[in-house]
């Protein structure tokens, strides 16, 4: 019954994903690569409880090296989108300003 | 109470991560969007951290510990150039963990899966195993450890299908619970072995749609891994992920008028197009122009319309594309980008290098917003870029590339196409837009070009 629930959850959220992603503009489409990539990271969560619940060797040390993992793309993604987002700007409302030298 | 605390944390994180999503809509929006979502993985790493059966927090210090040391230099060292590999390596860390996750839970739980959680895991390790090796090989062909071109051999497909054939039926295995945990590293192995085999045989042009695809894999596996251990939060985001990466893909193999499976089993560019250079090259010339000339060109065009193509992220030549605009600019000329969506190497690729000059990105026009409007320019300036400005690819229907929807600079007033020599594009086929009559060659390399063409520009 669950795992039914769960592909409710898992279709309704690809179908809201398909409608908001549709509308990003060819512009934003590496940022938006960059900002999935670091939203994955969410398996994160996942990482974290294998390597935390004391359930043996394998799962801590394999928990451990997926917390790492998961860890670099939620640091890393987060920053890199968020430097390459700086950079879009608009050009100068007055075309007066001779840009600069 | 605290489970429905850390439900609450994982309901929130679902919504600003759709928020954060929806925010990239727009150029303005985008940056706050993502902070929103940046907190939605705050709260959600939260709401983790104080499940009750979490016991020991040594382990997890140290790898957000490590991860953190690693990722804060790929966030803010990684040079926007390196874009295109910095996101393929990406995709293998976060495939990697969710494989991993999918392994400790089949090595703790098999005997007490429920099949629903079998299907789950089984797919969560295939998935997330292809995309691992897949994004490898895709980060060595894109950083250039390995070679861009396609590496075939005789009776591939072939390989590759059986490979994906055996593979499929060993989950079945897993699935029905034979063979154990040896059979469980098996399906990881011919996983692996397929995302190389798969990859390999793809050619650097087509990587923004194999890219795309395995962002789309690694999403998939993360929302397995969210059915495998019952986090809704996994599964949102994984779907999100997931979509996001088949929409990418869909776009951009729509945009070089071919399907998934042309790009995945095609290795264009490999034979059929040697062929069409040897029969279309022979008469023709190419005239070439002077730097000098060029610029006089230039500097007393109205409208010009720049083509940027790979050449450009190549040379890294994208701030003399900026200096040489502004001097344009001073001259009172209008200086447009028309960007196709498959130019460079990933999606939106040659945006984020403009962006990076300094070029604002109210000038960047997608194909469709410029191409009714290209006839008025009195410069098409081609840099680095060749079949997404063939124009065989409308008028010659034997073309390998007949039928992609290309930018039509050959409607411009006059053409210059900045450009190494006369060799084929990654397609492996002439254009005759370097025939036309108006059409004049800037032979050389496109930085050094450029920075002769901005030096006569001011000397005018």
């Amino acid at each position: 019954m669950t795992t039914l629930m769960q592909v409710y959850v898992f279709v309704l959220a690809g179908f809201v994903g398909f409608l908001v992603i549709a509308r990003v503009p060819p512009l934003l489409h590496t940022p938006l690569m960059s900002a999935t990539n670091a939203i994955s990271g969410i398996s994160l969560v996942g990482s974290i409880v294998a390597a935390g619940a004391g359930r043996g060797v394998v799962s801590t040390v394999l928990g451990t090296v997926a917390v790492t993992a998961a860890t670099i793309n939620v640091v890393g993604g987060f920053i890199i989108t968020k430097r390459m987002l700086a950079m879009f700007k608009r050009s100068d409302r007055r075309p007066s300003e001779a840009p600069k030298a | 109470m605290r489970e429905l605390f850390v439900q609450a944390s994982y309901l929130v994180a679902s919504v600003f991560f759709m928020l954060g999503l929806k925010s990239l809509s727009r150029a303005e929006t985008a940056s706050r969007g993502v902070n929103l979502a940046a907190i939605g993985m705050l709260i959600a790493i939260l709401g983790t951290l104080v499940q009750q059966v979490i016991i020991d927090y040594r382990w997890i210090a140290l790898g957000l510990t490590i991860g953190t040391v690693i990722g804060v230099p790929l966030g803010t060292r990684v040079p926007m150039t390196a874009m295109p590999q910095r996101i393929a390596i990406a995709l293998t860390f976060g495939a990697s963990a969710a494989t991993l996750v999918g392994i400790a839970e089949f090595h703790d739980h098999s005997d007490t899966l429920a099949l629903g959680q079998r299907v789950a895991v089984a797919f969560e390790v295939m998935l997330g195993s292809l995309t691992v090796a897949g994004s490898f090989i895709a980060f060595g062909k894109l950083q250039e450890i390995l070679p861009g071109r396609p590496l075939t051999y005789r009776g591939q497909n072939a390989v590759n299908f059986l490979l994906l054939g055996v593979m499929v039926a060993v989950l079945v295995a897993v699935v029905i619970g034979i063979g154990g945990m040896p059979l469980f590293y098996g399906l990881i192995g011919l996983s692996l072995v397929a995302g190389v085999s798969l990859v390999l045989p793809i050619g650097g042009a087509d990587m923004p749609v194999v890219v795309a695809l395995l962002n789309s894999y690694s999403g998939l596996a993360s929302a397995a891994t969210g059915f495998a251990i019952s986090n809704n939060v996994l599964i949102v985001s994984g779907a999100l992920d997931g979509t996001s990466g088949f929409l990418l893909s869909m776009l951009m193999s729509k945009a070089m008028n071919r399907s998934f499976a042309n790009v995945l089993f095609g290795a264009f560019g490999s034979e059929g197009g040697t062929a069409a250079v040897a029969a279309g090259g022979s008469d023709l010339v190419a005239t070439p122009i002077s730097a000098e000339d060029a610029a006089v060109q230039l500097a007393y065009a109205r409208n010009v319309v720049v083509v940027p193509g790979y050449g450009m992220a190549v040379a890294q030549a994208q701030h003399q594309v900026r200096e040489l605009a502004e001097l344009i600019e001073k001259r009172g000329g209008e200086v447009r980008y028309a960007i196709h969506p498959v130019a460079g190497r990933m999606p939106g690729h040659m945006n984020v290098l403009l962006a990076e000059a300094n070029i604002p990105y109210d000038k960047l026009y997608d194909m469709d917003e410029i191409n009714g409007d290209l006839s008025r320019a009195d410069v098409a300036l081609i840099i680095g870029a060749n079949d997404v400005v063939n124009p065989a690819a409308r008028t010659d229907p034997t073309s390998p590339i007949y039928g992609m929807p290309i930018l039509n600079v050959d409607e411009a007033k006059s053409v210059i196409v900045l450009k190494r020599g006369m060799s084929v594009g990654f397609a492996g086929i002439d254009n005759m837009l370097f025939y036309l009559p108006r059409t004049r060659m800037l032979f050389g390399d496109a930085k050094a070009s450029l920075v002769k063409l901005v030096t006569e520009i001011k000397a005018l």
